[in-house]
């Protein structure tokens, strides 16, 4: 709870006007929104949970459950797309048995679907973290899948 | 400032500042809308009252566009027809397609909408929203997937009723009308006093159905079926029957009960007058304890649940007493069982409200794991039964109530309307100590308009001063008030604005001055009955003379209170 005070502190209590970059510093922070970090922003700016939650889920930025040790963004964009970014999709879907969004049961694993991420020229393209994987095919996916998978037990 | 405008041709008088809709409803022409209520500012959202506008490129919201000295209006023209008709057309595409089996059925706007347009094909398909039915409320059902996202009832929720229980969750086609953290009713801040359910255009949101439950206890032998309604309940049931109300109605009700299948009838009223009796001995006897803080009204069981969660610190004001139903409820099991088998007993209490049927099941309302209220109707409810049973309510003879309970003073009918309950009290606080009548003019300003009321009534050379929280957003006057020091002997909350004749089981009123109307009927009859108070009622004479005495559990009056205690909800 602390490192929420410590957010808190830096802004005006009941300043409306500051939810978004509130919820953005609490995200960074702890990961994800939790139930009682919207209950602890509600009192801080006197604003109705049931309202927070209903901005947050608005965007596609904030999550309400920890993300997986492994985050795996896969572009959706207009060129990745056209170059097959749903089969990519279907298959790590396939893998991981999750729906975007969503987190394995192990905590390895989450991944999202993301707008453009500029690398257009080398699509699909999926990023984790740091590291960008070009032109994935689906049949690529098992092995990258394996890959990360070692990844995410070194973290 | 009035001008003329152009409308389909003809010319008409609009006035500056006013929207293109009043404008037009002024002038005798008809609108469709649906995002749109009444006193709320509009938002244009639904898009469903568009016109077209000689100069503009696009159709304009009528409900939203301030009307304009140099405009040339179409209001029926064939693309505004083609507009209005697909925006329903595409409300119905996702649209789950079982209104004979909805609750709404024959009563739906989005059907009469659907009907107005001339909609007889589906010439839209869209995938159907996934079902999802929220029961968790004793009082209140969401039903997800008939849901059109008009917004309606979460501005009710925020804006009047100030709970802001629901919001948008969500976005593009996963939006969807949920209390926080995406959680059912139960665990939010919900304070089930139903006025969404008033707004809502279809079945999305609606009361708990419990006329099954009903039916299954009308239905056995060896129960004891016994029924009470609130004063108010014979006027609502004969709005919602569409049938006109006469001085009898109320013994007509009780002749149709008695067909219906209850073995006795009570009035709640009865319970009123106590808690009238009983609020005014808790005055005095603060008065004379010389005890200035104020005593809070807990007769509003939605306003209860309010305080408990956003108020807690008001907790040691709230009157201990229960509302009239469990008043009544806690007479009716312990006079009538025989050789006290209570489980024996049936018990049905129809209220104008919502918010009833969650007060019943709280833990302090029963005894020994048996509820004094089993059953709470609204008088939508009722009036189903009523015509499920067959009964032609305008031609049967009337019958009386039964007793102990069978007379209400017409204060009791008076407690329906906001500040009501502090009228009766002052009067009866007046009887009691003699005086003929409290000061007229001090007690009318109790019946003014607006959401906060106060005035000081002097008898026997004390002065009372009182304050009357007429829909939540009155309490925030309330807070000034009390903070620069105002002292008040007793303070009324109404959670709905006007009173139980705005409850979320009454037919939806659609405007202040609708409500007005039916507060207007209360003061009428109270002008005109005979026994105005409970000190002249027969009824709590013989309870409080005989009755409670020969009752062992009735006596000390115990079970006329209960307890509250601070709520933990997602606020």
């Amino acid at each position: 709870m602390n490192k929420i005070d410590d957010i808190l502190s830096r802004y005006r209590e009941g300043s409306h006007e500051n939810l978004i970059p509130i919820l953005q510093d609490v995200q960074e922070a702890e990961g994800y929104l939790t139930e009682s970090a919207i209950v602890r922003i509600g009192g801080f700016l006197r604003m109705s949970t049931t309202k927070i939650y209903g901005l947050a889920t608005f965007y596609d930025q904030f999550r309400f459950i920890p993300a997986g040790r492994v985050h795996m963004r896969i572009c959706n964009g207009t060129t990745c797309f056209i170059n097959g970014s749903g089969a990519v999709v279907t298959a790590v879907r396939e893998a991981l048995g999750i729906e975007p969004g969503q987190t394995t049961r192990d905590g390895r694993f989450s991944y999202e679907l993301t707008a453009c991420q500029g690398g257009c020229n080398e699509g699909p393209v999926v990023c984790t973290g740091e590291n960008y994987h070009t032109r994935v095919r689906p049949e690529d996916v098992p092995e990258l899948v394996s890959k990360l998978k070692a990844l995410a037990d070194t973290r | 400032m009035q001008f003329t405008i152009e409308v389909n041709n003809k010319s008409i008088r609009a006035e500056k500042g006013e929207t293109i809709l009043s404008a037009l409803n002024r002038n005798g022409i008809i609108i469709p809308t649906l995002c749109r209520m009444a006193e709320f500012t509009p938002t244009g959202a639904c898009r469903m009252c568009v016109v077209e506008v000689e100069g503009r490129d696009r159709l304009v919201t009528a409900c939203s566009a301030p009307v304009e000295e140099w405009m040339k209006i179409k209001t029926h023209s064939p693309r505004v027809i083609r507009a209005r008709k697909t925006i329903v057309e595409l409300l119905l595409s996702n649209h789950p397609d079982d209104c004979l089996y909805c609750d709404r059925n024959l009563d739906c706007e989005l059907q009469r909408l659907s009907a107005e347009m001339q909609v007889r094909e589906r010439r839209i398909r869209g995938s159907k929203i996934k079902p999802r039915r929220d029961q968790s409320s004793p009082a209140i059902v969401r039903e997800l997937s008939k849901c059109i996202l008009c917004g309606r009832c979460l501005r009710v929720c925020e804006e009047v009723v100030t709970a802001t229980s629901i919001d948008f969750i969500g976005r593009g086609r996963y939006t969807h009308v949920g209390p926080a953290m995406d959680r059912d009713f139960n665990f939010s801040s919900c304070i089930h006093c139903g006025q969404c359910v008033l707004v809502c255009p279809t079945g999305a949101l609606h009361e708990k159905h419990y006329l099954s439950e009903v039916q299954e206890q009308l239905s056995k032998g060896d129960v004891t079926r016994v029924i009470q309604y609130s004063p108010l309940v014979p006027y609502a049931l004969a709005e919602e029957l569409g049938v006109k109300y006469n001085r009898d109605f109320d013994r007509l009700l009780n002749a149709a009960l008695r067909k219906t299948g209850f073995d006795r009838i009570f009035l709640s009223g009865t319970g009123t007058d106590i808690l009238i009796t009983e609020l005014t001995d808790a005055v005095l006897s603060a008065r004379s304890k010389n005890d200035r803080k104020p005593l809070i009204v807990s007769a509003c069981p939605a306003w209860v649940k309010y305080c408990e969660q956003f108020l807690p610190e008001l907790l040691p004001m709230l009157s201990t007493l229960k509302t009239p139903q469990q008043i009544s409820g806690a007479i009716i099991k312990s006079v009538v069982p025989v050789s006290d088998d209570r489980s024996r007993v049936y018990t049905v209490s129809v209220t104008p409200c919502t918010a009833m049927k969650f007060e019943a099941r709280r833990d302090s309302m029963t005894r020994k794991g048996i509820s004094d209220i089993d059953t709470v109707l609204t008088v939508r409810e009722l009036a189903r039964l009523i015509v499920l049973y067959g009964i032609d309510i305008t031609n049967i003879d009337p019958e009386p109530a039964d007793e102990p309970m069978a007379l209400r003073s017409s204060a009791s009918l008076l407690a329906e309307s906001a500040g009501g309950i502090t009228e009766s009290v002052l009067r009866s606080l007046a009887a009691r100590i003699g005086e003929k009548g409290a000061e007229k003019p001090a007690l009318k300003k109790l019946r003014n308009a607006g959401n906060f009321r106060e005035t000081i009534v002097t008898a026997c050379g004390e002065s009372y001063s009182v304050a009357v929280v007429d829909g939540l957003k009155g309490l925030a006057r309330i807070r000034q008030m009390i903070e620069s020091g105002a002292k008040y002997d007793l303070i009324e909350v109404m959670a709905c604005p006007g009173g139980c004749v705005n409850g979320g089981g009454m037919l939806p009123a659609g405007s202040r001055e609708a409500v007005k109307q039916r507060s207007r009927f209360i003061w009428q009859t109270d002008d005109q009955e005979a026994v105005r108070g409970p000190e002249q009622s027969a009824s709590v004479a013989d309870l409080y003379g005989r009755v409670f005495d020969q009752c062992s559990e009735l006596s000390d009056k115990k079970l006329f209170h209960t307890h509250f205690s601070r709520r933990e909800v997602l606020l």
